[in-house]
């Protein structure tokens, strides 16, 4: 036998055990449920072919009484709630550098630090879960007793509760004012990148009218922000159990998992890898830590946030089982009932597995779009070394 | 980045950072704190946040006419309660056997693909890169079909085999391996070695960062695995620690200090692991990060 050839069978050899697996548990699954989703099934009786029928009844719409119907509103409205929850993915993205800048920095006890902001992500899971939510419970949860008795202590007296309500009432406006600052920087460094040019003029002008929206508008409702920030305190909400609030919860749950874990420490990597050099020259040209910021650390930790970026969508839009499962049931009316469980409660619960397939082949389809638009978007903005 | 920090600076910065851990590790203080109170003590009347357990003594003991129990009296309860030792030995089980199987043939396909010549190679490994774009939920439910008429519902087989075979793993070690110096390959084979006596005794002692890298996280991933074994199994002979710990929620919804004393025995082992492997779990997420 000749040497390539024996090499050639030894490389068989090697494959041959992964290779059996990937294609009784992937290739040939995937061709499964392509043909699956064109039948109904449920699993007791022969399949049946059914042609587009699953996907018509899924994405479609039809007519009834004038208007356009979906053919399947709670789909939709999952899909509304999947990406919904994935509002937390920028700001997420956001805190983990910042704490990743900070962990950076040459101080002493960082070690001890990064290991307790790694804590959550090392934990999750079901106990995790049951410990948020006893933590969001209405009556006995520790959010709503802290809020509670913050509240007793504010409104004990006039003076302080006015001035509180202001306080909050101007921080809540900076924020709001920062992300628009956020979002509008955003705009204008894509657009850049994608050789748009905006006139200077045009984003100061809409940072101002924001602003004044924001502080005119908290200013005309003063007496209102008031008695909300009151009711708030006094009777803070049920955070699971209501429709508004149990999905903004669900992403506050994440940022505090996901603040110091995978994210932040592939930042840190970056970060690490950034040449001292480049900080130099760009100290010597005399640049302060902002401009340095955005002219060198931002730039080259580009390619680590695309990726961040582009794996948090995949990911979110095939979330929310667990959550949804150990936490929720999916509810209050469907309020946090995402995709991935609509499709387990379609297959699983029941049993239609044709269907749960159509919505298996709809998540690979935008999956598969938002990573190509991705790299498509990516390639142009990412500085690559 | 900078030789000489403001102490105004780093006060700051200190003071932000402590904030921070302080509210990463409220949370797990008072899942603590509850898993010692008295049963009754959750839901005590009134405001206050009773941050710490009324009473902590260690018998059980009786103070102004009412019975007050040890503080760790929750904890054999929960183990009794939930059936821990099953549930431990079964997560055990599938993560070793399943961890050791995957980072097993996910290493000997990637020595074949970085190191063998042979034809339709890289066609194959496109392939492999290719599949790595699938959901899971595609393919979840066709296994589960496999599974079901090979009658390994509710076995050790459907929840090890199917996570037996990794296209990331092999990725992985592929990438690792191809930057593999061939001079001791080449050793080896002056020496009278095969391929395997190269792959077990070059390959495999060369690599043990990575392989130690792609363990850990093969392991967490079967650890915490929570869908899959909760569609395959059906009795609690089979079921893992999360899903047994789920169906403790399930039936037992309102007693807190006993969900919260199961939750720290269930969080415990993974803690363990990851206070001695953290340099593993650091290293894991860089590699992960480079392929972007």
């Amino acid at each position: 036998m000749s040497h390539k050839k024996r090499e050639a069978l030894a490389a068989y050899g090697f494959l041959l055990p992964n290779f059996l697996g990937f294609l009784l548990f992937t290739s040939i699954p995937v061709v499964v449920s392509l043909v699956m989703a064109f039948t109904h099934w449920n699993i007791f009786k022969p399949p049946t072919w059914v042609g587009l029928e699953n996907f018509v009844s899924l994405l479609g719409f039809h007519r009834e009484g004038g208007r356009m119907v979906a053919n399947d509103p709670f789909f939709w409205q999952y899909v509304y709630n999947t990406v919904y929850l994935m509002a937390g993915i920028p700001v997420g993205m956001a805190a983990s550098l910042i704490t990743a800048l900070i962990m950076n920095q040459k101080i002493r006890g960082i070690v001890i630090f990064r290991t307790i902001y790694f804590l959550p992500a090392v934990c999750s899971g079901v106990a995790l879960l049951i410990l948020w939510k006893y933590l969001y419970n209405a009556d006995i949860g520790l959010i709503n007793k802290s809020i509670r008795l913050a509240g007793e202590f504010i409104y004990a007296s006039k003076p302080l509760a006015v001035g509180f309500t202001v306080l909050t009432a101007v921080f809540f406006g900076v924020i709001a004012l920062a992300t628009v600052g956020l979002m509008l920087s955003l705009v204008h460094w894509v657009s850049e990148k994608l050789k748009i040019t905006w006139p200077d003029w045009l984003f100061r002008g809409l940072m101002v009218c924001a602003g004044a929206a924001i502080f005119i508008g908290l200013g005309v409702y003063g007496r209102q922000v008031y008695s909300a920030i009151n009711v708030f305190f006094g009777t803070p909400p049920d955070w699971l159990g209501t429709v508004q609030w149990a999905k903004p919860s669900l992403i506050l749950m994440g940022l505090w998992g996901g603040l110091g874990g995978y994210n932040m420490i592939l930042y840190l990597a970056a970060l690490q890898g950034v040449p001292t050099s480049y900080y130099e020259a760009a100290e010597i040209d005399g640049a302060g830590p902002w401009q340095k910021f955005w002219a060198v650390t931002w730039p080259m930790i580009s390619p680590t946030t695309f990726f961040i970026l582009v794996m948090s969508v995949i990911g979110g839009f095939q979330g929310g089982f667990m959550v949804a499962n150990v936490m929720t049931g999916g509810g209050p009316a469907g309020s946090t009932t995402t995709v991935e469980y609509y499709l387990y409660q379609t297959a699983f619960e029941k049993f239609n597995m044709g269907y749960a397939s159509a919505i298996a082949w709809f998540l690979f389809a935008v999956i598969l779009l938002m990573t190509m638009l991705t790299w498509r978007i990516g390639g142009r903005v990412v500085t690559y070394e | 980045m900078n030789r000489r920090m403001n102490p105004w600076m780093k006060a700051g910065l200190y003071i932000l950072l402590s904030i921070g851990a302080v509210s990463m590790l409220v949370p797990f203080l008072w899942m603590l704190s509850t898993s010692f109170k008295q049963p009754d003590e959750v839901f005590a009347p009134g405001g206050g946040i009773n941050l710490f357990p009324e009473h902590l003594v260690w018998k059980d003991t009786v103070i102004d006419g009412q019975r007050v129990r040890a503080w760790w009296g929750n904890y054999p309860d929960a183990w009794k309660e939930i059936s821990f030792p099953r549930l431990y030995l079964s997560s055990i089980f599938v993560a070793v056997v399943g961890t050791f199987g995957q980072v097993l043939t996910s290493a000997m396909a990637a020595f074949a693909f970085a190191r063998l010549r042979f034809p339709g190679r890289d066609k194959l490994f496109f392939a492999y890169l290719a599949t790595m774009m699938i959901p899971g939920s595609v393919t979840m439910i066709p296994v589960f079909v496999i599974m079901k008429s090979l009658g390994w519902i509710n076995t050790y087989q459907a929840l090890i085999i199917p996570g037996l075979f990794s296209a990331y793993g092999t990725f992985m070690l592929r990438q690792f391996f191809m930057g593999l110096p061939g001079e001791l390959e080449d050793a080896a084979k002056i020496d009278g070695s095969g391929y395997f006596g190269i792959f077990t005794r070059v390959t495999i002692p060369l690599s043990k960062p990575a392989l130690a890298t792609l363990t850990t996280f093969t392991f967490m991933g079967f650890w915490g695995s929570y869908m899959w074994p909760l569609i395959v199994t059906v009795t609690e002979a089979p079921r893992t620690l999360p899903i047994g710990l789920r169906y403790f929620v399930g039936q037992h919804a309102t007693n807190y200090t006993q969900l919260m004393a199961g939750s720290v025995i269930a969080l415990i082992p993974v803690l363990l692991l990851f206070i001695f492997n953290q340099r593993y779990f650091v290293e894991g997420i860089k590699l992960s990060g480079i392929k972007g």
